[in-house]
């Protein structure tokens, strides 16, 4: 059986070709001994136009599919995935899976499949679709990109970044009576525009639909950014006040979803989240649902669950943490719809985070600082010290010093040593405006914020 | 697969493509995962579809399907034209490659013990065995094994009459341990967080003996709950090779990267500050013991292989001699931009995605003299920093900051207590400069991580570093506040 990828303005046909192949699956398993078996086919239409120096250098498109087959003998559970959906690709598919499930001990908390009642629907919600984006050409990438580049030519600096528009469609069935499908598009915009002196800017759009973009606003966004930052001056490490861009409040709520927000890091004892612990300012709320528009949606998880809408942080005091099948049966629960793909020794996580705006226009969170630094976003960041959520990582394309609420100087980048939990509890206001952002493993929408202090441990030289 | 790589090459030829080259790659993966002496995951994956890359007027295009049929190669070799035309549009400067003779042979990872086909029951079986001795360790709150293993067949034809082929493998594995306390949480992981990996069959997986290793790493995870927190401060520090291969690779690997110095990548991964009039220069990039390599030819790495993925022949490119940076890795468009030939070092992570300058084998030689031993008992006050824990590096590869699982205290050359939450800072030539004692080649290993990030959209490649250990002077030590 094959999906085509020729009608891509239908989701619905592309869910009913997807949901075959996986019923298919999951009944040649059965028949080949599973007592439970789950099939994910996941597909894919991407494009990415990338350009640097201010001209396109690479400019690529696939076409995916793939199938994870869970294959379940009593407790006794397997994977195997392959990316072939020829006869023969299938009936190895099946006979790796059988064969591996021979193999394992049994699983003593195995909770089994999920079942119908928790399932999404079969017919893919058109929350998160764009036949726009669906069918963006190499031709609207390429307007886009030198749009970008306009931009940087008129402010007289160079662009660098990336167009990508993306098609991709989850489907699931199993012989727990599941069967659920989402198809969705996502595409983002983002670049580094670069002056001769040194500056550098960064600015980035993420969307369902690739025409909502404006290009040439981004570009203009970047570019004024490269400018100002030009000629940069050097700051001692130490302590100082910030606003956060959206960029860089991005890294905060990712790094949190993925160091403690997910049932498996509670249950093995090394997530900082409590139900009933403040762990931020009363101005902090987090939440997680793939159904808000406002984000890139996703209504399943690869397990097929619909996922539900939980609330993580409510005014700064930590409510819940998302769940997929097996840690919810360890919970004596029901799962939230955060699965992974199995085999998932990683557990579940939040992949649509909106923070909630605040009240305070972004010229009045830089006004409210009396001596800071205004950061644009961060860069390769990673985990100190994960249960306090110490973070290390670089200030980039973008730092500047504010004095009497006013932007004095650009600053040369930074490090950073600092615990996201306490940059919580330090939020002073809260943006109006918020940014829809990919993240590292989804996307999140959040403003910009102020922090009463954020600990620089070191300096670089640009 | 002749028939199809012949086909994608004259459509795409036909359509006005200057120059092709075609990918046919098929993957094959197993894992095991344990967690807390329960296998967690098994499984087993099989990948396989091609890319075409083309040249038309200057400009690159590249499209790819997991379909191999005819009619798809027909149909995604004039996508990547169509895309490579649309390219063109936004296009200052044309694409010009350097020469290099067709690429023809084949290649094959040398295997002893194909780990495909060692019984699974027995893979598991090893795993389990380490993980539950780790477990049986009074405190450990749980663990985490892992054993990965990937052979990948890969077709390469050229319209330049370029056709090789080749069979890689690597395996990996890992036992980790972890300890928590209120507020702390520790690791310890043997031989690597990520897995000690390497190219070769399953006689590597032996090689490690995790068993062995695994209750000595779990009594260290515990212990390190009531150790004292590293001190701030300057310290003399030595790096064991399971931390020296990370340092190699952020900063010495990335910013060798050719086209990181060319902006290709600075709206992801960033640039270099190893520009082109450092390399005219003669940049003192470390002290004279610091002599680093990119050999795609060395034994057991994972950098190692028969051609990169534009055809070059495997070499070993030199990119800093005796202390001073004398080279890049490249590919066949960016090295003639410094009046040099491609260093072969263009990888591409599966048959959907476009090759990159990628590492091979970075590798820090051993200078002769003193063994690791010798270096600690040479060591009057200092710190011994031991397997990776998080790593970090400004987007041009200068202000780095590294923490490992833990520092063994060095008195009077001598290793002694240990400490908790170990972490470094420095400037990338600084810290090399400050380098004063490289391993001999007795404790030499060749290490690396599958996990190197790179490329939009995101590419992991694997990667290998040969190291022997290293001593610095004057580094900034426990970084933050605790």
């Amino acid at each position: 059986m094959v999906i085509r990828s020729a009608d891509r303005t239908d989701p619905g046909a592309r869910s009913a070709a997807a949901l075959a192949l996986a019923d298919d699956i999951v009944a040649r398993a059965l028949a080949s001994g599973a007592t439970e078996a789950e099939a994910l086919v996941t597909s894919e239409d991407a494009a990415l136009t990338r350009f640097a120096n201010s001209e396109i250098h690479q400019n690529v498109a696939e076409a995916n599919i793939g199938v994870n087959l869970r294959f379940c003998v009593g407790r006794r559970v397997a994977v195997a995935a392959t990316g072939r959906t020829d006869e023969a690709g299938l009936v190895a598919l099946v006979e790796r899976a059988a064969a591996t499930a021979r193999s394992v001990e049994e699983l003593e908390d195995w909770g089994g499949l999920p079942g119908a009642a928790g399932g999404g629907p079969s017919r893919p919600s058109a929350i998160g679709y764009a036949a726009s984006t669906a069918d963006a050409s190499p031709e609207f990438r390429a307007d886009g990109v030198r749009a970008v580049i306009a931009a940087a030519d008129a402010a007289g600096v160079l662009a660098f970044g990336s167009f990508a528009t993306t098609r991709e469609g989850i489907a699931v069935s199993n012989s727990a009576g599941i069967r659920a499908a989402h198809e969705r598009t996502t595409s983002q915009l983002l670049t580094v525009h670069m002056s001769a002196d040194g500056g550098t800017g960064y600015a980035e759009a993420a969307a369902t639909d690739a025409t909502t973009i404006d290009a040439a606003a981004i570009g203009r966004e970047a570019a004024a950014k490269a400018r100002a930052s030009e000629h940069p001056v050097s700051l001692p490490a130490g302590d100082y006040p910030v606003v956060l861009e959206e960029y860089a409040v991005l890294d905060i709520v990712d790094m949190l979803g993925y160091l403690g927000f997910s049932a498996l890091a509670v249950q093995e004892g090394r997530s900082f989240a409590e139900p009933g612990r403040r762990i931020g300012s009363e101005l902090i709320t987090i939440v997680d649902d793939g159904a808000d528009p406002a984000g890139l949606p996703m209504t399943i998880d690869f397990e097929g669950v619909a996922k539900e809408r939980v609330v993580l942080v409510e005014r700064g005091v930590c409510q819940g943490v998302v769940y997929d099948t097996q840690t919810a049966a360890r919970a004596g629960r029901a799962s939230t719809g955060h699965g992974l793909p199995a085999p998932n020794p990683y557990g579940p996580f939040p992949l649509n985070m909106l923070v909630d705006a605040g009240t305070t226009p972004r010229e009045s969170l830089i006004g409210g600082l009396e001596r800071g630094l205004l950061v644009t976003r961060f860069h390769y960041t990673n985990p100190v010290h994960p249960k306090l959520a110490i973070v290390t990582g670089m200030t980039r394309d973008g730092t500047f010093l504010v004095e009497g609420g006013r932007i004095v100087a650009p600053v040369r980048n930074l490090r950073y040593t600092q615990s996201y939990l306490d940059a919580l509890a330090g939020v002073a206001a809260v943006g109006r405006e918020r940014r829809t952002i990919r993240g590292f493993l989804g996307s999140a929408v959040v403003p910009a914020l102020r922090i009463d202090a954020w600990t620089f441990t070191g300096t670089t030289e640009h | 697969m002749r028939d199809l790589t012949d086909r994608a090459l004259d459509t795409a030829s036909s359509l006005g493509a200057s120059y092709a080259d075609c990918r046919v790659v098929r993957r094959l993966e197993e894992s095991v995962s344990i967690k807390s002496g329960r296998v967690e995951g098994v499984a087993s994956g099989e990948s396989e579809g091609f890319g075409v890359r083309v040249l038309v007027e200057g400009a690159w295009g590249f499209a790819s399907s997991h379909r191999l049929s005819l009619d798809t190669a027909d149909r995604v070799a004039g996508l990547a034209v169509r895309i490579a035309r649309a390219s063109a549009t936004a296009l200052r400067d044309r694409v010009t490659l350097d020469d290099r003779p067709p690429a023809v042979g084949r290649f094959e990872t040398p295997v002893l013990e194909d780990p495909f086909a060692i019984p699974l029951e027995h893979k598991i079986g090893d795993l389990l065995a380490a993980d539950r001795t780790a477990g049986a360790v009074g405190g450990i709150a749980f663990t985490e094994s892992s054993y990965g293993a990937q052979r990948e067949w890969k077709t390469f034809a050229a319209t330049d009459g370029s056709f090789t082929e080749q069979a890689i493998t690597h395996v990996g594995a890992a036992v980790e341990a972890n300890a928590i306390e209120g507020d702390e949480h520790q690791r310890r992981s043997y031989p690597d967080a990520g897995g000690g990996w390497g190219a070769g069959g399953y006689e590597l997986i032996r090689r490690l003996d995790l068993l062995g290793n695994a209750e000595h790493h779990a009594e260290e995870a515990v212990a390190l709950l009531s150790a004292p927190q590293c001190p701030s401060g300057l310290a003399t520090v030595v790096l064991d090779p399971s931390q020296l291969y990370n340092q190699v690779h952020e900063s010495c690997g990335h910013p060798t990267e050719l086209d990181r110095v060319f902006g290709t990548e600075a709206s992801y991964a960033g640039t270099s500050f190893l520009t082109t009039d450092k390399l005219a220069e003669g940049f003192r990039y470390g002290s004279d013991l610091v002599t680093i390599v990119a050999d795609a030819t060395a034994p057991g790495g994972m950098g190692t292989f028969g051609w990169d993925d534009e055809g070059v022949a495997a070499q070993a490119v030199d990119l800093v001699r005796d202390g001073i940076f004398v080279g890049y890795q490249s590919s066949r468009e960016t090295a003639p931009r410094v009046g040099r030939s491609s260093g072969g070092g263009m990888r591409a992570d599966g048959w959907n995605r476009i090759p990159l300058i990628r590492m091979t084998n970075i590798n820090l030689l051993p200078v002769e003299g003193m063994s690791l031993d010798d270096i600690v008992a040479d060591t009057d006050d200092g710190l011994y920093l031991t397997t990776n824990r998080s790593w970090s590096i400004d987007d041009r590869r200068l202000n780095f900051q590294f923490a490992t699982e833990i520092a063994y205290e060095i008195k009077g050359g001598k290793l002694g207590r240990i400490l908790r939450n170990p972490t470094y800072t420095g400037i990338t030539y600084e810290f090399w400069r400050a380098c004063d004692a490289v391993g001999n080649a007795s404790s030499y290993v060749m290490l690396g991580t599958p996990n190197c990030g790179k490329g939009e959209p995101n590419q992991s490649a694997h990667v290998g570093h040969g190291v022997s250990g290293a001593r610095f002077r004057n580094v900034q030590v426990g970084v933050g506040k605790w």
